[in-house]
């Protein structure tokens, strides 16, 4: 059943909490594009995706699969798992302890449902999830396969590889993001390593590129209609998702500190407190 | 000594080739991927057969290997297949993210190994493969000797599920085992009983072991031959075993001398029956270009150097 955007609103508001409580509790972690990509996950998981927490299996038969290629968003990724069902949200209480399925970056080993595939080390999540797009249309399936890419991470040469594996395999159901928020561990992207006209580049390499407001759900619909509509045309399609690190609060939004940073207790109050309580409850 | 007849030289990449293709027409979820070398995998016949089943990557080879991991997350088996080097030293990571901690069933096919690729020079000899690729939690190590045991490798790394790395190579060699004799992963097996020094040898070294064996024989020494062809896991109790009854062993590997079979056998010895042992590798240098017989003599990986480590190694007895 889809959420309306409002709806939608109080579950992306609940993310953020899950986010700066899970990394406060754990002392580390990476908040900031974990809040610059929850807006954009929160459609994908709860009204994009066709996936059954329940029936779910690794191999992703008969669903749509969704891949975090920049792995350390993990926060944001458990919680939205959680969310929706594949594990209980009480579990986000063991974000990066010794034994929890809820390891610092994604892991299978633990097999914590919903999850296809480690990721972390930047750059390969894109190549996976090609992987698993072809693989569907092998067994022809008419499912999905959602990517999503840091633009940091984008610095990464295996990701353009992977797009000219994408192109060249004319893989149209697969629909990668990127959470363009601008921001690295070492500082703003146009400082460190500049990535240029990133949709210039998509889109010389042959990708149905679309640019959306990531922190805007009709926004991030649309781009996510225009991107299904590319079924059949042979490509596969990037949506660059404009973003700001740390969105949500005022103290972490629009600074690379946040990258990798755990919010202290006060920090942390502070937080909550702009972001105010929901229906839904903490974990 | 049991007597081996070469049935004809012919490349251990071919006997991949071959396995390959039962493999596949055994199994409609083998899938083939390759990054621009399709013909020096000897990929050419399953290409042709299973056109839909045979994936270029081009010259992307960590793309590949995590396209391998999903393609095997959709429950495909891909075999995955460049030159060693560029399937192991170049996508080290990829392998260690995507299939080995991934725990993806995926094949790494890795042609070319060790020295006897020849010509190319030290560019693409990769002596460090092993020890990279032994490093690796979950991975099985494979290195048959000839045509006939690589094409049944191929078939067993195709039904065993999970990750592989199988080590083969360019030059054409002799072709001497058993063509029916079914791959068992994990198992070493005794080319020839002995009582005076164990000959322990992986892929191209196994017939100069052999080779060895024959000239100690007309010294007067019996030597045992046991051929490792699955490196990890390791045949532990088959080279106690072999030690405990000769006394002392040689370990002959086309590899460096670093965290190859060399080590991977001193380091039972060590543990369980520590014997002398003599050690015919490459040692801690690069290649260079040559003919691949005459790089193996140069590097002392031939027949005469493992006949002379044996004598070396009884004599410390």
């Amino acid at each position: 059943m889809a959420k309306s955007f409002e709806e939608l609103q109080t579950i992306a508001t609940q993310v953020r909490r899950d986010i700066l409580r899970m990394v406060c509790m754990a002392k580390s972690g990476h908040p900031g594009g974990s809040m610059s990509s929850t807006d954009i996950l929160t459609y994908l998981f709860f009204n994009q995706m066709k996936h059954d927490p329940a029936t779910w299996t690794r191999s992703g038969k008969g669903q749509d699969a969704f891949i975090p290629s920049a792995g350390h968003l993990a926060p944001v990724y458990y919680s939205l798992l959680a969310r929706t069902g594949y594990f209980p949200v009480s579990e986000l209480a063991t974000l990066r302890q010794m034994g929890s399925r809820l390891q610092g970056h994604p892991s299978v080993d633990k097999k914590l449902p919903g999850v296809f595939q480690p990721s972390g080390s930047l750059g390969q999540g894109l190549s996976c999830a090609a992987g698993i797009a072809l693989g569907k249309k092998m067994d022809k399936e008419d499912n999905f396969v959602y990517c999503l890419c840091g633009d940091g991470e984008s610095e990464e040469g295996q990701i353009w590889e992977a797009g000219m594996f994408a192109v060249f395999h004319k893989l149209d159901n697969l629909i990668a993001f990127t959470d363009w928020n601008e921001k690295q561990i070492d500082g703003p992207v146009e400082e460190v390593a500049a990535l240029g006209d990133l949709a210039a580049k998509w889109e010389a390499w042959g990708w149905n590129v679309i640019v959306a407001d990531g922190h805007d759900f009709d926004s991030i619909a649309k781009a996510f209609e225009l991107a299904k509509a590319g079924k059949g045309s042979g490509k596969p399609s990037m949506i660059l998702f404009k973003t700001e690190m740390g969105h949500g609060v005022d103290f972490m939004a629009g600074t690379h500190k946040w990258h990798g940073a755990a919010p202290k207790p006060e920090q942390l109050e502070e937080a909550l407190k702009q972001l105010g309580e929901t229906a839904l409850g903490d974990f | 000594m049991k007597k081996y007849i070469d049935s004809g030289k012919v490349d251990t990449r071919s006997g991949f080739g071959a396995g390959l293709l039962e493999a596949g027409k055994a199994n409609d979820q083998v899938v083939a991927l390759t990054a621009d070398l399709k013909g020096s995998l000897k990929m050419d016949a399953f290409a042709k057969e299973f056109p839909e089943r045979f994936i270029q990557c081009g010259i992307a080879e960590a793309n590949m290997i995590g396209a391998a991991a999903g393609l095997a997350i959709t429950g495909k088996i891909p075999f995955v297949g460049s030159f060693a080097e560029f399937v192991t030293g170049r996508v080290y990571d990829q392998i260690r993210q995507e299939v080995c901690y991934g725990n993806t069933n995926v094949k790494i096919a890795s042609s070319h190994a060790g020295i006897t690729l020849g010509e190319d020079g030290a560019t693409h000899q990769t002596m460090e493969d092993i020890a990279l690729m032994r490093a690796l939690p979950g991975m099985v190590v494979i290195n048959p000797c000839d045509f006939n045991q690589t094409k049944q490798a191929t078939i067993a790394a195709a039904k065993y599920v999970g990750p592989v790395y199988l080590r083969f190579g360019r030059p054409a060699v002799p072709n001497f085992t058993d063509p029916e004799e079914p791959f068992v992963i994990g198992k070493a097996i005794v080319m020839n009983e002995g009582k005076d020094v164990t000959l322990i040898a992986t892929g191209h070294t196994v017939w100069e072991a052999l080779g060895a064996a024959e000239a100690l024989e007309a010294e007067g020494i019996s030597a045992e031959v046991i051929d490792i062809a699955t490196i990890k896991p390791l045949d532990e109790e088959a080279i106690v075993a072999s030690a405990q009854k000769t006394g002392c062993v040689v370990v002959a590997e086309e590899h460096n001398a670093f965290g190859g079979l060399s080590e991977a056998v001193a380091g039972v010895l060590a543990a369980k029956c520590p014997k002398p042992v003599e050690f015919v590798n490459g040692g801690d240098r690069f290649g260079q270009s040559g003919t691949p017989s005459a790089l193996m003599a140069a590097y002392g990986l031939d027949a005469p150097h493992i006949a002379e480590a044996a004598k070396k190694a009884i004599a410390r007895k």
